[in-house]
C-alpha cells in the first residue's frame, strides 16, 4: 500500500499541493490531469526523484520520503521509454538485477519470467535503436518489472503509441495488473485511458487533487468545473439552484430553469452528459422534467453518431446516432426538443 | 533557408556566391600553407644529420607521450568538473565556466610565467610538489603542467556538451533499479559521452602538442617539437625548420584525421 499525506512539492514551474492519496495494494490507479498539471513530477516524486517541501508518503506504512531512490523498491516507465541506448534489450532487462549483485548469467535467467510474459524473447540481443515504439515499450516494463517493484509508476505509457499497438499495451497491462497482483500508478491526460484502465482514478489540476473516485464517480457526478470539463461532460451551465418544492430543486441559469436532484442550494454549476439528452421534432409526454425547444446550429457527424447543438439558449450539446439522425431529418437551422431527466442533471 | 546547394541555385542566387567564396578563401588560407609545406619539404633531411635526427626523435616522443600525460591528468580532473556543470545549478556556475574557458584568452608566454609563480620553487605549490621530488622548472613535469593548462578547457568543453546531451532521466531510471549516484554515472552516463571524451582528447591533446609558448616558460631543455622547431628555425632557417615542420603537421594530421574517423564510426553504430 502507499500513501500520500499532504504532500507538497516545489519544482522549477511546478507546485503541487496537500496530495493526499491511499493507494491500495494490488490496485490500479489513475492519475489524470492535462498536460503540464505536474503528473510527472508526482510520479517522479514518489520514486524519490525529488525531494518534497512537506508531507510524507509511506509504503506498506514504513515512511520513505526521505529514502533514496535505489531503495525504494519503485519502478517507473516513461511515455519516450528512456531505455539504455548502449545497452541490448537483455542488458536493458537484467540492469536492476545486476545492481542487487547477481552476475549476468544469474540477472539473466532471473529476468525470464518478465521477457515470457511480455514475449521478448527474440528481441534480447537486439540494440535499443533498433526497436519499434512497442516493443520498446515493453522492454521498459520488463525491465521496471525485472526487480518485483512494490509499486510500478507509468508515465503517459500509451501516448505515444499507434491504436493499435495501445490497444494491445492495455491488455499487457491489464495481465500484468492481474497475473502479478502488481500496484500500478499510471498517469495520463485521456480520460478515455483512465476509465479503461483505472479502478479509481484522482484528478489533478490547478495543483492538486481535485476528486478522487471510480470512473463512474468522476464521469457522471464530478465535484467541480475543472473535473467535469476532464471528464468530457460538455453541457455546463453555471446557475443558481433553489429548492423547487416537489420538484425538487430548481437551476435558475438565466434564460431557463431546469429541474435537479440535489440538496446543494446557491451558485453552482449543472453539467448534462450530451449521451443522456433525448432529441426530438415533436414535444412529448414522458416523465423526464426537463424538456426545451431549440434550434440546431451545428451538426457535426462522429462516425456512427452525431454531435448536435441545439441552442435554447443556453447551447446543448446532444448525440444521437446516425440512424435517428436520418430518421428524424434533423438539420442545422431545424427545429428540436431537448429533453432529459432530472437525475440526469449533476449539481456541484 | 537551408537545403542542397545546386549549381542552378547558387549563381541564381549572388547572396549565397558571395558566402561561398568568403568561405572559400579562408577554407584556402588554411589549407594551401600546410599542404605547401608537406609537399614541398623531404623530411629524409632531417635523418641525414645524426645529431638532428636524435634531437628530432627525442623531441618528437617528448612531445607526445607529455600531451598524452597532460590529457590523462586533463580527463581525471576534467571529466568531474564537466558532469558537475552539464548537471547541476548552483551559483557562480556561470562564472567557472568562465573561468575554464580563460586559458584560451590569455596570452600563453603569459600563462607560462604565471604558472612560475605558483611551480617555480619559490612558491607553495611549486615547494609542495618538491617536497615530494617533483619539479616544474626544466623537467617533464613543468611540460605537462603547461600543455594542461592551456589545452584543458577544450576537454572540458566538449565532456560538458557531451553531458548535456544524455537526458538526466536515463540515471533517474538506473537510480529507481537500484544504482547508487556512482553506479549510475559509471554504468549509464560516462559510456554514452564517450565520443565527447574522445574528441575531446584528442582537441586536448593536439592543443597540448602544438604548445609553444608556455612550455618555453616552464621548461626551454628538454625541447618539445614546436620549441626544437623554433631552435632549428632560428640556428638553421628553412632547410631543417621546414621539414620538421611537415613532419609535425602529417603526425598531428594522421592523428586527429583517425581519431575522428573512430569517433565518427561509433556515432553511426
Amino acid at each position: 500500500m502507499i500513501e500520500l499525506k499532504g504532500l507538497c512539492i516545489d519544482l522549477g514551474a511546478f507546485h503541487l499541493r496537500d496530495l493526499t492519496l491511499n493507494i491500495r495494494d494490488g490496485e490500479y490507479f489513475m492519475v489524470l490531469g492535462p498536460t503540464g498539471s505536474g503528473k510527472t513530477v508526482l510520479l517522479e516524486t514518489i520514486a524519490g526523484l525529488h525531494s518534497v517541501k512537506s508531507g510524507v508518503i509511506l509504503l506498506n506504512g514504513l515512511e520513505v520520503t526521505q529514502t533514496e531512490p535505489e531503495k525504494r523498491g519503485i519502478g517507473i516507465v516513461y511515455q519516450d521509454y528512456v531505455l539504455f541506448p548502449h545497452l541490448s534489450v537483455i542488458k536493458n532487462i537484467a540492469f536492476g538485477l545486476r545492481q542487487r549483485g547477481r552476475s549476468r548469467k544469474e540477472a539473466e535467467a532471473e529476468a525470464g519470467w518478465t521477457i515470457e510474459l511480455l514475449g521478448l524473447s527474440s528481441l534480447l540481443s537486439r540494440k535499443i535503436g533498433t526497436l519499434s515504439g512497442g516493443e520498446k515499450q515493453k522492454v521498459a516494463l520488463a525491465r521496471a518489472l525485472a526487480i518485483k517493484p512494490k509499486v510500478l509508476l507509468l508515465d503517459e505509457p500509451l501516448s505515444a503509441l499507434d491504436p493499435e499497438t495501445r490497444e494491445k499495451v492495455q491488455q499487457e497491462l491489464r495481465e500484468i495488473r492481474s497475473k502479478l497482483n502488481q500496484t500500478i500508478i499510471h498517469v495520463t491526460h485521456d480520460f478515455e485511458e483512465a476509465v479503461a484502465l483505472g479502478e479509481r482514478i484522482a484528478v489533478l489540476g490547478n495543483g492538486c487533487i481535485m476528486q478522487v473516485g471510480t470512473a463512474e464517480e468522476i464521469f457522471c457526478q464530478p465535484k467541480s468545473e475543472f473535473v467535469a470539463r476532464f471528464a468530457m461532460t460538455r453541457n455546463i451551465f453555471a446557475g443558481e439552484v433553489r429548492d423547487g418544492g416537489d420538484e425538487g430543486a430548481i437551476v435558475d441559469m438565466g434564460g431557463i430553469s431546469i429541474q435537479a436532484v440535489t440538496n446543494l442550494r446557491g451558485h453552482r454549476h449543472a453539467s448534462v452528459r450530451p449521451e443522456d439528452i433525448l432529441i426530438s421534432t415533436q414535444p412529448f409526454v414522458s416523465s423526464a422534467r426537463n424538456s426545451f425547444m431549440g434550434v440546431i446550429t451545428d451538426v457535426v457527424s462522429k462516425g456512427s453518431t452525431v454531435c448536435l447543438t441545439v441552442n435554447v439558449p443556453p447551447d446543448f450539446v446532444c448525440l444521437v446516432t446516425r440512424r435517428s439522425f436520418e430518421e428524424m431529418e434533423l438539420r442545422r437551422g431545424g427545429k428540436a426538443y431537448v429533453t432529459f431527466k432530472a437525475s440526469a442533471v449533476n449539481v456541484f | 533557408m537551408g537545403g542542397d546547394l545546386t549549381v542552378l541555385r547558387i549563381f541564381k542566387d549572388r547572396f549565397t556566391l558571395t558566402l561561398i567564396l568568403l568561405g572559400l578563401v579562408l577554407l584556402l588560407f588554411i589549407v594551401v600553407p600546410l599542404l605547401k609545406t608537406v609537399f614541398t619539404s623531404n623530411p629524409s633531411v632531417l635523418f641525414q644529420d645524426p645529431d638532428i635526427a636524435r634531437q628530432v626523435r627525442e623531441s618528437i616522443w617528448l612531445t607526445v607521450y607529455t600531451a598524452l600525460i597532460s590529457t590523462a591528468v586533463g580527463l581525471i580532473l576534467g571529466i568531474p568538473l564537466a558532469y558537475i556543470l552539464a548537471r547541476r545549478n548552483f551559483p557562480g556556475k556561470k562564472i567557472i565556466e568562465g573561468i575554464i574557458d580563460v586559458p584560451i584568452v590569455v596570452p600563453h608566454t603569459a600563462a607560462g610565467i604565471a604558472l612560475l609563480f605558483v611551480f617555480g620553487k619559490n612558491f607553495f605549490a611549486g615547494r609542495a610538489f618538491h617536497a615530494v621530488g617533483i619539479d616544474f622548472v626544466g623537467t617533464v613535469a613543468g611540460i605537462v603542467i603547461a600543455m594542461m593548462f592551456v589545452s584543458v578547457p577544450f576537454l572540458v568543453d566538449s565532456v560538458k556538451e557531451g553531458f548535456k546531451g544524455v537526458d538526466p532521466r536515463l540515471e533517474n531510471v538506473a537510480r529507481t533499479l537500484g544504482a547508487s549516484p556512482r553506479k549510475a554515472f559509471f554504468g549509464v552516463s560516462l559510456p554514452l559521452v564517450w565520443r565527447s571524451i574522445l574528441s575531446g582528447s584528442v582537441m586536448m591533446w593536439a592543443r597540448g602538442v602544438s604548445e609553444f609558448g608556455a612550455v618555453l616558460i616552464l621548461t626551454y631543455n628538454p625541447k618539445v617539437a614546436p620549441v626544437l622547431l623554433y631552435d632549428l628555425w632560428v640556428g638553421w632557417g628553412v632547410k631543417y625548420a621546414l621539414p620538421f615542420a611537415a613532419l609535425l603537421i602529417l603526425l598531428c594530421l594522421v592523428v586527429f584525421i583517425v581519431l575522428r574517423y573512430v569517433a565518427q564510426r561509433g556515432e553511426k553504430s
